[in-house]
């Protein structure tokens, strides 16, 4: 079987971002970039379903600048066998991703989409259920457990009260939540070795999908910061504060 | 413009996270209609229909409904988009698993948990962790749009809407309910209580997070949270998560014990009206945000603060 999955370059989650004074975007100029943390859950899922034998062959999709090549280069590192770049300097919205990766799920045929439930930067959480629905496939988001047998996915999904557990039919799309697993670092030989597998350079018009913006910035702004707070001495002196505060 | 609103509900009655929904609709249009799905939910149409300012209820049976399957909502609201220009979800965990398999089906771009509705077409949203808000502007015809619930208020009742059915479509067989686990509590929900108490991973254990967090959540009648440290460690269910990609929350008072205060958990609750931090790390960036912090170690502030709040009257 072989699986997909799509990985994305973002700005380091441990990075305190910074909006640019003309409220065009946040400031990305020499600010560490890295995998998207989910991203990462996801390309760890695939490699283990590798190493059980489930699948056959792993590859890391990633649509961004030239510099994504290094997250693919990651993505190999950790046990993924090729890369496709769709190399565009465009910031694009997930429904044009999601039509792209449409596209390379067309030419490349996996049996399964493995992906982030959601990137750290836009926080859209949408990629994945519209790359199914474009395929008409069935998605199981947020998935905190998976397991492949039959031609079918069950899969244990994050739902706010507790957990569901869904069986899906393959192909389908499956997203990651944080839970799904602990993902491994790349050791040195592996990423000495991921320097040599291939990744396949294309372009945005190599697939002739509509990638047009639907969605316009007017502006990106600070959030409202909080007045400073006091530090108290003692439980007394915190009930009596949240007591003027009117909060008990 | 007509707005659809697609509710929550137990079958008995709307969930608040709908009614918070149905507010920043109410936002959009005065024409709004909402969809009740369910398996047995025709009481929660009828709450449905009693709240003010909805126009119109549609009310659809059926099993997958209930589970919240995308796939059967997808087949159930798509249709229905042919006479509505907007359609709402709560951000909760149906509602992003859903919204965007629409917006995919009808070919738009959906806006994810927007916290404000400026104009018909333009809507502001958190990114990055909540470190930034950006204002949108929209050119799709149609809107499909979830929405931060603790930016709204709920709307109120007073309503007389109508009841209407409509007919479910076929179910996929691509994807089937196995089955569920739903943690049991007793107290408030956590995305929409007034008072919520937090542990982390100073907690140290499960017991010690039962022993500590719990009592005191009891005490000020709030809802129990988690930071992710406090979640991974086992001590907490993850569904207790507080943050960016756990629950976003806004209660009057949030009171975070044993939390350094990550980026990640921020994002979840610096939107809380009066936050409280005990801490004994007095460098702590949970400081930097909350109202009122006590550098102590928990072990000990927490059974004085239950003393006090017992003299409180509490």
């Amino acid at each position: 079987m072989k699986i997909l999955v799509p990985v994305k370059r973002v700005i380091d989650y441990n990075v305190k971002v910074r909006v640019k004074p003309d409220q065009t975007g946040v400031d990305l100029a020499n600010v560490k970039m890295s995998m998207n943390p989910f991203c990462e859950i996801a390309v760890e899922e695939a490699v283990r379903l590798k190493e059980k034998g489930v699948a056959s062959e792993i590859v890391a999709v990633s649509i961004g600048p030239q510099q994504a090549q290094e997250t693919i280069r990651t993505a190999l590192a950790m046990g993924a066998d090729r890369g496709v770049l769709i190399q565009t300097d465009a910031d694009l919205e997930p429904l044009a991703v999601a039509k792209l990766l449409k596209a390379v799920v067309g030419e490349e045929a996996p049996q399964l989409v493995l992906m982030g439930k959601q990137a750290i930067d836009g926080d859209n959480n949408a990629t994945g259920q519209m790359l199914a629905a474009l395929l008409g496939w069935p998605q199981a988001t947020f998935a905190s457990k998976v397991e492949i047998a039959d031609g079918k996915a069950v899969v244990t999904r994050e739902i706010d009260g507790g957990l569901q557990t869904l069986e899906a039919a393959l192909p389908a799309i499956v997203t990651a939540d944080l839970r799904l697993n602990e993902p491994r670092y790349a050791s040195l030989p592996n990423i000495m070795k991921a320097k040599k597998k291939p990744i396949d350079v294309k372009a945005v018009a190599d697939y002739g999908v509509d990638v047009a913006s639907r969605l316009k910035v007017l502006k990106v702004t600070e959030p409202p910061v909080r007045a400073g707070g006091i530090k108290v001495e003692s439980a007394e002196q915190l009930v009596g504060k949240l007591k003027e505060a009117g909060v008990l | 413009m007509a707005v659809l609103v697609v509710a929550e509900h137990d079958n008995a009655s709307v969930k608040d996270a709908t009614n918070k929904t149905i507010t920043a609709a109410l936002a959009l249009s005065k024409d709004v209609d909402v969809l009740v799905a369910g398996q047995g939910a025709g009481a929660a149409a009828g709450a449905a229909a009693g709240i003010a300012g909805v126009r119109k209820v549609l009310h659809a049976e059926g099993a997958a409904f209930e589970q919240g399957i995308a796939e059967a909502i997808e087949g159930l609201v798509v249709p229905l988009m042919a006479n509505y220009d907007a359609v709402l979800f709560a951000a909760t965990a149906t509602g992003k698993n859903a919204a965007p398999r629409i917006a995919a089906a009808l070919d738009v771009s959906p806006i994810s948990d927007i916290q404000e509705v400026v104009s018909g077409n333009t809507f502001v949203r958190p990114i990055y962790a909540g470190n930034a808000l950006e204002t949108i502007e929209s050119s799709d015809a149609k809107k499909v749009i979830t929405v931060r619930t603790t930016a709204f208020g709920a709307a109120g009742a007073g309503g007389s809407a109508a009841v209407e059915s409509v007919a479910a479509g076929a179910a996929t067989a691509a994807i089937t309910f196995k089955g569920a686990e739903i943690v049991k509590s007793e107290r408030p929900e956590l995305a929409g209580a007034k008072r919520v108490v937090s542990g982390g991973r100073a907690m140290g254990s499960a017991d010690e997070f039962h022993n500590v967090i719990e009592p005191l959540a009891d005490k000020l009648g709030a809802a129990v949270g988690a930071s992710r440290a406090a979640v991974d460690a086992g001590y907490a269910p993850n569904d207790y998560q507080v943050g960016q990609t756990g629950k976003v929350v806004a209660p009057e008072l949030y009171v975070a014990v044993g939390i350094s205060g990550a980026i990640q958990h921020l994002a979840g609750m610096k939107d809380s009206k009066v936050i409280v931090a005990i801490n004994k790390d007095a460098d702590a960036p949970i400081f930097a945000i909350a109202d009122y912090g006590l550098v102590a170690d928990y072990k000990a502030a927490v059974p004085d603060l239950m003393g006090e709040l017992t003299k409180a009257g509490l």
